[in-house]
Formats: C-alpha cells, sequence, structure tokens
C-alpha cells in the first residue's frame, strides 16, 4: 500500500502534504501528491526555460552594446512566451526519408533527462521532491542520457550535418563526462555523502564547501565549469551545433515543438550544471554567513535563485567572450589538461583531508 | 615544466578577454548603440558620413555652385545623374556660355558610391544625411537638384 512512499519520499511543504493526506484516503492522496509535484515541476520547468531564454538574449545584448528584447511587454518581458506560442501553434514537417519512430524519440529524450535532474536538487529545505541518498550519482547518470537523445535526432534525420553534429555531441559528452565526474567525487571527498540534502547540510556549520577545501575546491570548481559548460553544448563548446559549419547541427531538420524540445533542453541543461555547483560549493540554499537562519518566513529558495542566477550567468560571460574550439582543440582540452589536473586535484583533496587541513 | 606556464598562459588571457567583454557589459546601458528608431525620431541624427541621397545645396538668394560641367554625369557608372544645360549670354562679357537648365537624379538607381560627389570640381553637390526615402510611386524618386529659377553663384568658374 505504501509502495509508492517507499520508494518515492516525497516532502514537498509539509502543510501541503499533511492537508491532503487529511482529506483523502492514504493511497489516493499519494498519487495526488505525485500529481501535484509533476506540474509544479512542469511548470518550473517551462517558466525557467523561458525566463533563462529571455535572459540569456538580454545579457547578450548587453554584452555586444545591445538594448536587446524590448518591444513585447514591458522590458519585453513576454518575448519568450510570444515565442514558445509562435512555437507550438507551427505545423511540425519533416524529410521524407527519417527514421519515424526515433526522430519522434528523441526530443523526449532530451527533455525527460533534463526534467529527471531537476526532481533530486534540494531547492530549500522543504523543496526537494526526491531526496535519494545516492543524488549525486543519479545526477551523473541522468545527464549522460540526454546524449542519446542527441545521437538519435543525428541519426534518424538521414542529414550529414545532423549526423556529424550528433557524433561530436557524443564525443564531447564521452570526453567531459568524466572531468565533471571527477571534480564532484573530488568534492564528495569533503562531505562523506552522495546525498544532496547531506552535502547541503555538511555546509550550515563548516561554511561553504569551497572554502572549507579552499585550493583544491576552487581548482575543482573552475574544472567543473569549463566541463559543464562543455556538457550542455553552450559556446565555445558548441561544435554540436556550429551554425556556420553545420546549419543547426543535430536539430537541423526539426521544427515547432520538438526544436523547442531541444532548445528548452539545452537551457534547462545549464540551469542543472549552475544548480550541481551551488549545492557543492556554494552552500546550496543556505544564506551566506547565516543571515537569514533565524528568519523562520524567509523563503530560503531565494538564495539558492541568486546563486544559480549567478552561475548562469558566468556561463553566458563565457559564452559571449570565447571563440568556439576545434575538434582537436576540444580533446587536447580535455585529455592533456583537465583530466590530470583533475587526478592530481584528487590526489591534493585525499591529502588535505587526511592531514585534516580544512578550514 | 612548459605544460603549467602553458596553463598559467591560457588562463591569464581567457581572464583578460572576460575582462575586456564584462566592461561592455557594465557600460552597456550607457553606451548602447541600438537606435529605437520610430520612437526616437524627433532626436535622431545621424552620424556626419551617412550618405541619405546626393542633394545641391542652394544659398538664400536661390544660387548654386554648379557650373554645368558635367563632371558628375561622367563619374557616375551607372547613369544616375542627368544634366540638361543650355547655353546662355553672358551679360558682362557678351560671350555665350555653359550653364546648367536641369540637373536631374535618379534617386532610385543610385548605389550610393559618391565618386559624382568626388568628381565635382565646384563641390557643388553634397550628401544630406535623410534616410526616409521611401516613397509610394517610383517616379518620385527621380529628383532635380537645382530650384526653378536658381542660377550659378558669381566667381565660381575662377
Ligand atoms: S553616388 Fe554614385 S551612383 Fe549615386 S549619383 Fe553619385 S556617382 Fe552616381
Ligand atoms: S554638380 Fe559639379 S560636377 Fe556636376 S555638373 Fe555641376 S559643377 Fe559639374
Amino acid at each position: 500500500m505504501n509502495f509508492i512512499q517507499m520508494i518515492i519520499p516525497l516532502n514537498i511543504t509539509k502543510t501541503i502534504s499533511d492537508w491532503i493526506y487529511s482529506i483523502m484516503p492514504e493511497t489516493a492522496a499519494s498519487y495526488t501528491i505525485m500529481v501535484v509535484i509533476a506540474v509544479a515541476y512542469l511548470l518550473l520547468f517551462a517558466v525557467a526555460g523561458l525566463y533563462l531564454v529571455l535572459l540569456e538574449r538580454k545579457v547578450a545584448a548587453w554584452f555586444q552594446l545591445r538594448i536587446g528584447p524590448n518591444r513585447v511587454g514591458p522590458w519585453g518581458l513576454l518575448q519568450t512566451m510570444a515565442d514558445a506560442l509562435k512555437l507550438v501553434s507551427k505545423e511540425l514537417t519533416s524529410t521524407i526519408k527519417i527514421d519515424k519512430f526515433l526522430y519522434n524519440l528523441a526530443p523526449y529524450f532530451v527533455i525527460v533527462a533534463a526534467l529527471m535532474a531537476m526532481a533530486v536538487f534540494p531547492f530549500s529545505k522543504q523543496f526537494q521532491a526526491f531526496d535519494i541518498n545516492i543524488g549525486v550519482f543519479f545526477l551523473i547518470a541522468i545527464s549522460s542520457i540526454g546524449v542519446i537523445g542527441i545521437l538519435l535526432a543525428g541519426w534518424s534525420s538521414n542529414n550529414k550535418y545532423a549526423l556529424i553534429g550528433a557524433m561530436r555531441s557524443g564525443l564531447q559528452t564521452i570526453s567531459y563526462e568524466l572531468s565533471v565526474g571527477l571534480s564532484i567525487l573530488t568534492m564528495v571527498l569533503l562531505t562523506g555523502s552522495l546525498q544532496l540534502s547531506e552535502i547541503v547540510e555538511a555546509q550550515r556549520t563548516g561554511g561553504w564547501l569551497i572554502l572549507q577545501g579552499h585550493i583544491p575546491s576552487v581548482i575543482a570548481f573552475m574544472i567543473f565549469m569549463i566541463a559543464g559548460t562543455a556538457e550542455t553544448n553552450r559556446a565555445p563548446f558548441d561544435l554540436v551545433e556550429a551554425e556556420s559549419e553545420l546549419g543547426a547541427g543535430f536539430h537541423t531538420e526539426y521544427s515547432g515543438m520538438k526544436f523547442a524540445y531541444f532548445f528548452l533542453a539545452e537551457f534547462i541543461n545549464m540551469f542543472i550544471i549552475a544548480s550541481i555547483a551551488v549545492v557543492l560549493f556554494f552552500g546550496g540554499w543556505l544564506s551566506p554567513f547565516g543571515i537569514t537562519d533565524n528568519i523562520t518566513w524567509f523563503p530560503e529558495v531565494i538564495w539558492f535563485i541568486i546563486k544559480v542566477a549567478g552561475l548562469i550567468f558566468l556561463m553566458m560571460w563565457f559564452r559571449w567572450t570565447f571563440p568556439r574550439l576545434r575538434v582537436d582543440q576540444l580533446l587536447t582540452l580535455e585529455w592533456k589538461y583537465l583530466l590530470p589536473l583533475n587526478l592530481m586535484n584528487l590526489m591534493l583533496m585525499a591529502i588535505i583531508i587526511w592531514l585534516n587541513w580544512t578550514i | 615544466m612548459s605544460y603549467f606556464s602553458d596553463i598559467y598562459k591560457g588562463i591569464k588571457t581567457l581572464l583578460t578577454g572576460m575582462s575586456v567583454t564584462g566592461g561592455y557589459f557594465i557600460h552597456a546601458r550607457k553606451g548602447a548603440l541600438t537606435q529605437e528608431y520610430p520612437d526616437n525620431r524627433e532626436t535622431l541624427k545621424m552620424f556626419d558620413r551617412f550618405r541619405g541621397e546626393v542633394v545641391m545645396p542652394h544659398t538664400a538668394d536661390n544660387r548654386h555652385r554648379c557650373t554645368g560641367c558635367q563632371s558628375c554625369e561622367i563619374a557616375c557608372p551607372n547613369g544616375s545623374i542627368e544634366i540638361i544645360w543650355d547655353r546662355a549670354v553672358d551679360p558682362e562679357t557678351g560671350k555665350k556660355k555653359k550653364k546648367i537648365d536641369k540637373h536631374i537624379y535618379h534617386l532610385s538607381m543610385c548605389t550610393m558610391c559618391g565618386l559624382c560627389i568626388e568628381a565635382c570640381p565646384t563641390d557643388a553637390i553634397v550628401w544630406a544625411q535623410n534616410f526616409e526615402n521611401s516613397v509610394y510611386d517610383r517616379s518620385k524618386l527621380t529628383k532635380i537638384l537645382n530650384q526653378p529659377g536658381s542660377s550659378v553663384l558669381d566667381g565660381i568658374e575662377d
């Protein structure tokens, strides 16, 4: 009977769940809560995606001394809503010689992988849908599924540019997955836990992990941001899309809402990478110096959002500064620099913890 | 050891690049290059070197500097300028002298190359700064640059 509850410990705001349990039989209530959470996350997903697109366009404009979207709604705030409506109303076209099944399946792989990763983040003490004890491991596993969607999209489109883009994506993700994993592992050494909520709790007393682990933490953070940017296929690692070489890369043949899925997934992945970094390095939803710890009504999720926004801005800054890498440079960076440095860094972190040199 | 110095150099150059773009980002609000055109129609001023269309300035008493030498007509690579000229008797010397009747300029054909303005020996034609040149009828783009009844300024030909 309590089967669903056992595998998924749902604890979105206590008050709501208590209220639902009080008016319904137990099984029905747990299903209802699941639906509520699913809707909440889908909404979050859509809003976050759309507003990240808008933010990207605004930030890009400011980097290039332009103004950016400013016509639809005040300061252009409704611009991406209008774009989304346009994309929904577009016809879904496809070429004749596609592999229909895989072609239609690919966008869902990408978007579902992104959505699943969202579930484990502790946005605040209460607001975490899926708090498993192997959260970090789960994230690494899920983030590799997205690339299957990209490979499928490239393969089934029956288009040489799409296929080249997809193959590059496979190459890139397989390489940089290593660096992401190892830099996360460096931080896990420090916390001794894979559970995201516990990682956050570990930072309540000792300060943020980037300070606790000082030198190796900072190196791990830098490597994580580089590899994370590569994971999301954004410039300067956007060989996958490479407009000037491959048309639009793996999603060349997609239109309408299916294209929008790929597009949104890119921004959600950016959000995910920033969220992992916030949890692992910057104390998750904890306030800096505990300034709001005593204010009970203060929504801690605000701190989480602010930190994530800061890191996302950093990634946008990368994008609008650096030129795209060549494929060989991409591989040199990973295998000759990031990976050896990462291994050294892991050793350094182990030594520091062994000698108790953490702050 | 060049391995580590390469890393150091790489990080340094990347940070230099980021500081440049970061500077742009900070100053974006003040230094934005975008003109919100229909909104700022009243205040929008085109820059000096902007090429809108070729015009012939006239003085207050309706006199211009064109001698009718036809250099501009010859210089124009696509025949956008046609000069219809005439001869008139110079009252001082009593000799017959060339003068323009109509300086016809086809804005619809002009490529804004500026060769006519370069060629003019007396600087009779210049660039105007207007850019709202769209009209409903193509024939409106054929303009006569010299105003009716105008004449050449004294002393230009010397
Ligand atoms: S600007 Fe060039 S094309 Fe236009 S009238 Fe002068 S010479 Fe001809
Ligand atoms: S505009 Fe200048 S170049 Fe053309 S006919 Fe007149 S004086 Fe000669």
